[in-house]
């Protein structure tokens, strides 16, 4: 199987279409035949990512590279940025406003579920500037 | 539990998915709390929640659930049918609330899917 390349832009607009990317990567590669374990994996670590570019950053861009023995997938916005990686990744930290929590996000169970599903997870971050993830996961 | 059991035990109307009555389906979650039903990766195959809108769907599909159960009578609209539609979601709703809603499931030998706990 050859590499895949995909791209998505992520609106911050509106929390409805939210997840739509996520939804298209694991329609991709369930068609690729991939465990579901492993799929599951992936689509959970990367819809937490894509609705927190939406709720925190005002959207953003997804671009996912998928090779035979792993998948990589970098979100990148140019929202406020994270002060703190330390404590955002802790259980439980959110600044996500009380809007967000009756949509059913803002548990601060985000970063904590990727860190667990991703093989790697690297975040790179400016205030002011944007934040940009990139998540690996070992697929052979 | 077939779908058709979990109609009959919650007294569910079924909003979409008439089709998938006899899937046998063996754990379930209950949450308002998307994040929290994301935070086990075992398999569960319904989802019993009180909060109606499309990332509820969302969720469920990057889950591989089957089935969604909305408590307290909620009413989801258009968009989200279509959604779980496409997907291949079954959606009811019931009257019982939450706790209640789960408690009749568990009774019956639904499971929580997450190592027993
Ligand atoms: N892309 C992002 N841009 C800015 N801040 C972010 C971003 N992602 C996460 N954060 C910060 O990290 C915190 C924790 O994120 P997370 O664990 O996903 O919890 P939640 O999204 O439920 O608040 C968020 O509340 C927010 O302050
Ligand atoms: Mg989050």
């Amino acid at each position: 199987m050859s590499h895949l390349s995909l791209s998505y832009e992520v609106s911050g607009e509106d929390f409805t279409h939210a997840g739509e990317a996520s939804s298209q990567v694991k329609k991709t590669l369930k068609r690729l035949g991939y465990s579901p374990d492993i799929i599951r994996r992936i689509a959970i670590a990367m819809y937490e990512a894509e609705i927190n570019m939406v709720i925190h950053a005002n959207g953003g861009t997804a671009e996912v590279e998928i090779y035979p023995e792993r998948v990589e997938i970098v979100l990148q916005d140019e929202g406020p940025g994270i002060p703190d990686i330390e404590k955002a990744m802790s259980e439980g930290f959110s600044t996500a406003p009380d809007n967000v929590r009756s949509l059913g996000f803002g548990a601060g169970m985000g970063l904590p579920n990727i860190k667990k599903y991703a093989d790697d997870l690297n975040i790179e971050t400016e205030i002011g500037k944007g934040t940009k993830i990139l998540l690996t996961f070992n697929v052979a | 539990m077939q779908i058709k059991e979990i109609i009959s035990l919650l007294e569910c109307d079924v909003i979409c998915g008439e089709e998938q009555l006899e899937l046998d389906l063996h754990t379930a979650c209950g949450s308002d709390m998307m994040s929290d039903v994301l935070a086990y990766v075992k398999e569960q195959s319904v989802l019993l929640t009180g909060l109606v809108n499309p990332q509820v769907v969302r969720t469920a599909d990057m889950m591989d659930m089957r089935c969604i159960v909305f408590v307290r009578g909620k009413e989801p609209d258009e968009d989200i049918v279509e959604l779980a539609q496409e997907r291949g979601i079954a959606l009811l709703k019931t009257r019982y609330r939450m706790f209640t809603a789960c408690g009749r499931l568990y009774a019956n030998g639904l499971q929580g899917g997450c190592e027993g706990k």
